[in-house]
């Protein structure tokens, strides 16, 4: 699950880190007292206007701005709730702003980058800081690696403080400056720790020009598994940031995500449904979705996958590929009758039904009458779906 | 021969008394599986599944008096951790975690402990292995597998079963199957089962079904190219999803670099492994690659 920078800096405020910080408004009339407001309590007269989306490239794509005094902020601030925010990682449709962080501001001396993420082949988690904050890490990564420090952390032991030290000189910092960044990539590690994050990232983290060290940008991801623990936090899911396909799948347990093509696909397993999707486009078409049904596909779960797939316009063909563990065909098939009865299908059906039951199923689709194409195997499976998504 | 696991493999399960424990206790044991005991905290005494399997408070109990010495975890994902690190310290060898949605911060220090006890941990989020008319620990269907001397290693549940479809299609058994899960941190990874099998006689064939997402098929790729004597097959699913979004598995998401599709099918393919370009080719290849052996 991800979050807004606003809410990441308050979980890391919990753990005691000095943060940007400021208040969030969502409506254009709450714009000028929000802005006073931070004006007043970080007695302050310039602020920054920061755009709150999902996605990361916010500055760039025109979503901050740094604000000199009042006017400029309301006008920012107009200009930035309700826009539709393009950046790298938001794609060609963009992200609407629907909330709007006004936060003090700080003379900048210099800026830093701090992250913590898995390093899935270690088996440990990574901590990396570079004193080449406020771009791309990637472009850093890629250009100047030698800027990057790591150092891996012992899941057992968690960080230790000449872990921290090492990281600290690597940004080349001194005295009481070297002291507060030290104390804060310890309080980075414990918050990444305890509310279960699979990224934290600041970019950047800055001295200011009067020695102090601040967080200036959060990005924190969390592991959804790991929600269960955390209901404070999982409360903070904004659904506005998700497809609202995915998350009208996500209630009925079905894992939707939604691609360009024009074929729709329905399996059971993750990997079954991603090869299914691959042999779609190696047959010529073009996978509409990811669907995975998961373990317990009944009658109802199929009928909902349908109506989710339908709804995007896009979808010409449907396939339905199921190999029977745990599933039983028969109930999918039975399923697919009723899903295809009930909503009364405009686009062509095919279905593989393979492993438990698959004769039973086999038998239940003949006989109900309902206008399915049968297939045997993925190949063939995937060549009738692709024509029929062209009208052949 | 066989890896892992085997029909004097005494198989004790965690979490018997749950829905999902009772069901496919039920399953394994009509394949034939030698389950001697079950776990659930707080039932101990008790019999199950038609008095067939007697019931613990902990494994510890269950191995000091039924001498299990290897686990199969069903318990919710809140207590699925800890009930490996229970299994570890009681002495099982063997431990397949079938539990989905273990968080990662969990598995990162059940890793660490099962690596310092030397115990061997399969999954979690993984349908578990079976040795082909010997041993089925797990959840997937038996019916489909047929004996033989190919050994599959797969990070999918259903492709697992897709491809031991085609195996037995082409007129291909299997000595093993084991799924060793998609999640970003897993017990026994490819490379692992990779070496089990080659250090198997009557294993003469190896499948391996990756995916997109870490480093996990290179790395038993390059191992192989050094160290396997047997053909290979491979499969990377996931050729169209997109950058960035997670396709299911917790570990499918392709995050830059060489964990893409196309990296992994380049690389399995250096390093000497038929890679199977559409998914219905695995049986064929496989085929292929055992009349030329």
């Amino acid at each position: 699950m991800k979050i807004h920078e606003y809410q990441g800096k308050k979980l890391f405020a919990d753990f005691g880190m000095p943060v940007q910080d400021g208040y969030v408004f969502e409506k254009l009339e709450d714009a000028e007292s929000t802005i006073k407001k931070v004006q007043a309590d970080f007695n302050t007269e310039d602020v920054v206007v920061k755009a709150q989306i999902h996605a990361g490239g916010r500055g760039k794509g025109g979503g901050v701005k740094y604000s000199p005094n009042f006017d400029k902020a309301l006008e920012n601030a107009k200009n930035i709730l309700g826009m539709n925010l393009k950046t790298h990682q938001t794609g060609e449709g963009g992200q609407l702003v629907r909330k709007v962080y006004v936060t003090e501001a700080y003379d900048i001396a210099e800026e830093y980058y701090a992250a913590i993420t898995l390093d899935r082949s270690k088996g440990m988690d990574v901590f990396m800081v570079s004193s080449e904050g406020g771009v791309e890490i990637e472009k850093v990564a890629a250009e100047t690696p030698e800027k990057i420090a790591k150092v891996w952390i012992d899941p057992l032991l968690g960080m230790k403080s000449f872990q921290a030290r090492k990281l600290a000189y690597a940004l080349g910092l001194k005295g009481d400056a070297f002291k507060a960044a030290m104390k804060i990539l310890m309080q980075m590690y414990h918050a990444y720790q305890s509310i279960d994050a699979t990224i934290v990232e600041v970019n950047p983290l800055i001295l200011t020009t009067d020695g102090r060290v601040i967080v200036l940008d959060a990005k924190v991801n969390l592991d959804d598994n790991a929600l269960f623990r955390h209901k404070d936090i999982a409360a903070m899911r904004d659904l506005n940031e998700e497809d609202p396909n995915e998350v009208e799948a996500g209630k009925f347990n079905l894992n939707y995500i939604k691609l360009d093509g024009n074929v729709g696909c329905m399996v059971n397993g993750a990997g079954l449904a991603m090869a299914t999707m691959d042999i779609i486009k190696l047959a010529g078409g073009e996978p509409a979705n990811f669907l995975d049904v998961g373990g317990t596909a009944s009658a109802e779960t199929v009928k909902n996958g349908f109506r989710i797939i339908l709804s995007d316009e896009n979808v010409k063909a449907v396939l339905i590929n199921i190999f029977g563990g745990i599933v039983r065909c028969d109930r999918v098939a039975n399923g697919v009758v009723q899903a295809v009865t009930e909503l009364g299908l405009k686009v062509q059906v095919v279905v593989r039904l393979e492993g438990t039951n698959a004769k039973e199923a086999q038998e239940i689709l003949a006989k109900s009458g309902v206008d399915i194409i049968p297939a045997v195997g993925m190949k063939d499976a995937a060549q009738k779906v692709v024509n029929a998504a062209l009208g052949n | 021969m066989s890896i892992l696991v085997n029909k004097d493999s005494r198989i004790v399960v965690q979490g018997i008394t749950g829905s999902e424990g009772q069901f496919h206790a039920e399953q394994m044991l009509d394949y034939g599986t030698n389950i001697v005991a079950g776990v659930t905290p707080g039932k101990g005494g008790i019999k199950t599944l038609d008095d067939r399997v007697p019931v613990f408070n902990s494994v510890e109990e269950a191995v000091e008096q039924t001498g299990a010495n290897t686990s199969i975890i069903f318990v919710p994902p809140p207590f699925a951790a800890e009930a490996v690190i229970e299994a570890s310290f009681a002495g099982i060898k063997v431990v397949v975690c079938i539990t989905e949605g273990v968080p990662v911060h969990d598995m990162l220090k059940v890793k660490k402990v099962v690596d310092q006890n030397g115990t061997r941990l399969v999954g979690p989020n993984c349908p578990g292995i079976i040795t082909v008319d010997e041993c089925k620990l797990g959840i997937m269907p038996g019916f489909i597998c047929k004996k033989g001397n190919i050994g599959v290693i797969s990070k999918s549940g259903t492709l697992t079963y897709e491809a031991i479809d085609q195996l037995v299609n082409v007129g291909l058994g299997q000595t093993t199957a084991i799924g060793i899960g998609g999640d970003p941190i897993i017990g026994t990874t490819m490379k692992d089962c990779i070496e089990l099998f080659e250090a198997d006689p009557e294993t003469k064939g190896i499948v391996v079904i990756g995916e997109i997402g870490g480093q996990m098929e290179i790395e038993a790729a390059r191992w192989a190219k050094d160290n396997v004597s047997k053909p290979m097959v491979g499969f990377i699913a996931g050729q169209t999803a997109p950058p960035g979004r997670r396709m299911g598995h917790a570990g499918a998401i392709v995050s830059g670099g060489d964990d893409t599709a196309e990296a992994k099918m380049r690389i399995l393919g250096e390093c000497g492994i038929a890679v199977a370009e559409s998914v219905a080719d695995i049986g064929n290849l496989m085929k292929a690659a055992m009349e030329k052996s």
